[in-house]
């Protein structure tokens, strides 16, 4: 397995496979009573949070505990780098600490890369800037899988802000990888060109792919975006790329909808919708922590105490 | 009296249209003589086989730091730099603190200079008080004062009745108006050239066309005014077409590319290293072609480093909080004899890299022609000797060098500011 998990673009078809394969025989262990194996037993991971996420800190946070590592959590409140600390010397502080993984959530793409150049630990992207989400990615495939027999030839459209959002690069990557014809949906001035060049097509009309889909991924919109002109007006967005119910009905019977949260109700997605048994987006928060558990127990070699050993 | 005498060297000067092996006759502060059998009389004598000899490099464009961030360069060590690289002529950038618009901070850089005495540094000024795009500079003034560049550089002037008043306005001194050819809303908050690689690196783009809609713009205004328009550190293809069409329509104008975007690209942005982080950012490889070959045909007159010395802690941060830029004055020679591939044509090299900068910046001292009684101002170098970047020390304080662990192809042994060694065996001397 990779040292750093920093772009799926490090990722073959057959890592993607083994992360979720790992995660199936993890997932059990949150059904017990005792939700805990012993693998990284006197393992540290740190949460290094740069930005606010509740939910991934608290997948992370959940994961690492569940297999008895030793979990900090650092955040930008009320810690050194309120006083002006830097990445750097964060960094140089944790590896000094002997963390053996950090997990780094940054507003600036390519911190995680960065961070590598200062450590030794095993560094995980959960989300940097604009560029990519990987876990985020793995989590949505392993939902994916629990519908779907194989990714190959499985038609997928992610629909919104995809020139700033991370998770769309992420999943593109992911999903093209794994043989699915991903198309990515809303206004020209949110969707990069190059698109194609990532293994994905592009379309501005939702009208036009959702009855040929069978996941339709619906990612977060900023209003800030309005302001900054990629778009006249949230209703006219609304119109144009929101997810309502008669658009629900236009998927074809079986067709999932995602989203990775937080959700802007009534934006992107109705929220009738949201709440729908084919939303799968709690199922996504679950399945988080059992891919994450995957994940930290394959890149920091978690001996012995493998899940399917204690499950019984 | 000091005799030097450089023994068959080859002599590039295209200022006299030489290139030829033949023997140089340095007294004092002067080439006495040049031809095939220079008498060695007196002199010490210095085996040049191999070598190539030109007139010192001339940099239109270095910023020294000095005033105002001592701890990232001074002027005494851009100078120390600036000889290493084979120069004997720098044009230091206006964007120090304070700003130099006033002859005061002018002549302080140039005292400065002067104690220094590694190379002539020449003082740009900026065209609007502190860089503020608003109020033009007393142009006259610093004019009188032989300031020979204006420039806002870092700053673009974004107004269009600034940028042709202050065109119009400096007719009257025959100084150049240098801009740095930047869109500001089609930048705002831009961390690598937009393309491919921005859009997988999650980088916010800065397009070419931010750069080429100024060019277009100034370029009209240098016909309205008929001021002298140069741009700097022409990045993007677009702006190599508008230039080279400007110059075919009689303008006054000239530009310069800078070694690192005629070397790299943005592919090489992948890694998220800082040194990369250049502004104008390294463009896509369609670019740098034809930055090449604008060097090559002459719609780009010269090679400027944009030498941009930080402090490491400027630059050992995350990309989109990493000032940009490089340091540059070091590798220029190199840089640019290993990005015109395997034989290029030294004279080209020695023309865009000192003849041609020497007569922007109207310094008859340097950039030739190489006569008996012109000021022995010159560079010797080995064009064939490679070595990689960062593997000694730099001379400058800075080292975030864009090159690092680079193996470029040319090598300064000596250079000579007014018959004296500033750099000797490839060591700085003083």
């Amino acid at each position: 397995m990779i040292k750093h998990l920093l772009s799926v673009t490090q990722l073959r078809p057959e890592d993607i496979t083994a992360v979720l394969d790992t995660a199936d025989s993890f997932r059990e262990v949150g059904t017990r009573v005792i939700k805990k194996v012993p693998a990284l037993r006197g393992r540290t991971v740190v949460n290094l949070f740069y930005e606010n996420s509740t939910r991934t800190r608290i997948s992370f946070e959940l994961a690492a505990k569940r297999l008895s590592a030793d979990v900090i959590n650092f955040s930008t409140s009320g810690s050194s780098v309120a006083k002006g600390e830097s990445l750097k010397d964060t960094a140089l502080t944790l590896e000094a600490m002997g963390a053996d993984a950090i997990v780094i959530r940054h507003s600036s793409s390519g911190s995680p890369n960065t961070l590598t150049r200062w450590v030794e630990a095993s560094v995980i992207n959960a989300g940097d800037g604009t560029h990519e989400h990987p876990t985020q990615a793995l989590l949505d495939l392993y939902t994916i899988r629990e519908h779907f027999p194989s990714f190959e030839g499985l038609r997928v459209a992610i629909v919104g802000d995809v020139l700033h959002s991370r998770v769309a690069r992420s999943n593109t990557h992911a999903l093209a990888r794994m043989g699915a014809e991903v198309t990515l949906v809303g206004p020209p001035t949110l969707i990069p060109p190059e698109a194609p060049a990532w293994g994905a097509q592009i379309s501005y009309e939702l009208d036009a792919v959702l009855p040929k889909l069978d996941v339709c991924y619906m990612l977060r919109v900023q209003r800030e975006r309005q302001r900054q002109q990629y778009f006249p007006t949230v209703r006219e967005y609304s119109r144009l790329f929101g997810l309502g119910r008669d658009r629900v009905d236009a998927l074809p019977e079986g067709a999932l909808i995602m989203h990775p949260g937080p959700m802007n109700r009534g934006v992107e997605i109705a929220s009738d919708v949201a709440d729908l048994p084919r939303s799968l987006i709690t199922d996504q928060v679950t399945n988080g922590i059992a891919v994450r558990m995957a994940l930290l127990y394959l890149m920091l070699g978690g001996s012995g105490a493998g899940s399917e050993g204690e499950a019984g | 009296m000091a005799k030097l005498l450089f023994r068959g060297a080859r002599v590039v000067d295209p200022a006299s249209g030489t290139d030829q092996v033949a023997d140089v006759l340095v007294v004092d502060e002067s080439v006495e003589a040049l031809g095939d059998d220079v008498s060695a009389r007196g002199a010490e004598v210095l085996d040049c086989d191999g070598l190539a000899l030109a007139p010192g490099l001339v940099d239109l464009h270095a910023h020294l730091r000095e005033p105002g961030r001592e701890d990232a360069e001074t002027v005494e060590t851009g100078s120390r730099a600036g000889a290493v690289g084979g120069y004997t002529a720098i044009c230091a950038m206006p964007n120090t603190d304070p700003v130099a618009d006033t002859a005061a901070v002018v002549l302080e850089v140039r005292n400065l200079a002067d104690k220094a005495g590694l190379v002539d540094v020449h003082p740009a000024a900026s065209i609007t008080k502190g860089l503020q795009g608003e109020r033009l500079t007393e142009i006259g003034e610093l004019a009188e004062l032989g300031v020979r560049l204006f420039t806002d550089d870092h700053q673009c002037v974004q107004s269009a009745q600034v940028m042709r008043m202050a065109l119009d306005y400096s007719k009257a001194f025959d100084v150049v108006i240098a801009q740095h050819a930047q869109e500001a809303t089609l930048t705002e908050g831009w961390q690598m050239h937009e393309g491919y690689y921005s859009s997988l690196l999650g980088l916010r783009g800065a397009p070419a066309e931010a750069e080429a809609v100024i060019v277009a713009r100034d370029l009209l205004l240098a016909g309205r005014t008929g001021g002298r328009l140069h741009i700097t550190h022409v990045s993007a293809g677009l702006s190599v077409d508008l230039i080279r069409d400007g110059k075919a329509r009689g303008l006054r104008t000239s530009a310069d590319v800078t070694p690192h975007h005629l070397t790299l690209c943005d592919e090489d942005v992948q890694g998220y290293d800082t040194n990369l982080r250049v502004n104008p950012p390294l463009r896509a490889a369609e670019d740098r072609q034809a930055l090449r070959a604008g060097l090559l045909d002459g719609a780009m007159d010269a090679v400027a480093t944009d030498h941009a010395p930080h402090a490491e802690e400027d630059k050992e941060v995350e990309f989109d909080q990493a000032r940009p830029g490089t340091i540059g004055l070091e590798t220029a020679l190199a840089a640019v004899l290993t990005a015109l591939g395997p034989e290029p044509d030294l004279g080209t090299v020695v023309q865009r890299m000192s003849s041609t900068p020497a007569r922007i910046l109207g310094l008859d001292e340097h950039g030739g022609p190489l006569a008996p009684g012109r000021p022995a101002n010159l560079v010797l170098f080995d064009p064939l000797a490679e070595w990689t970047v960062g593997e000694r020390p730099t001379a400058s304080r800075g080292r975030n060098s864009a090159f690092l662990g680079h193996t470029l192809r040319g090598a300064v042994v000596y250079t000579l500011l007014r018959g004296v060694f500033t750099v000797r065996d490839g060591e700085a001397t003083g």
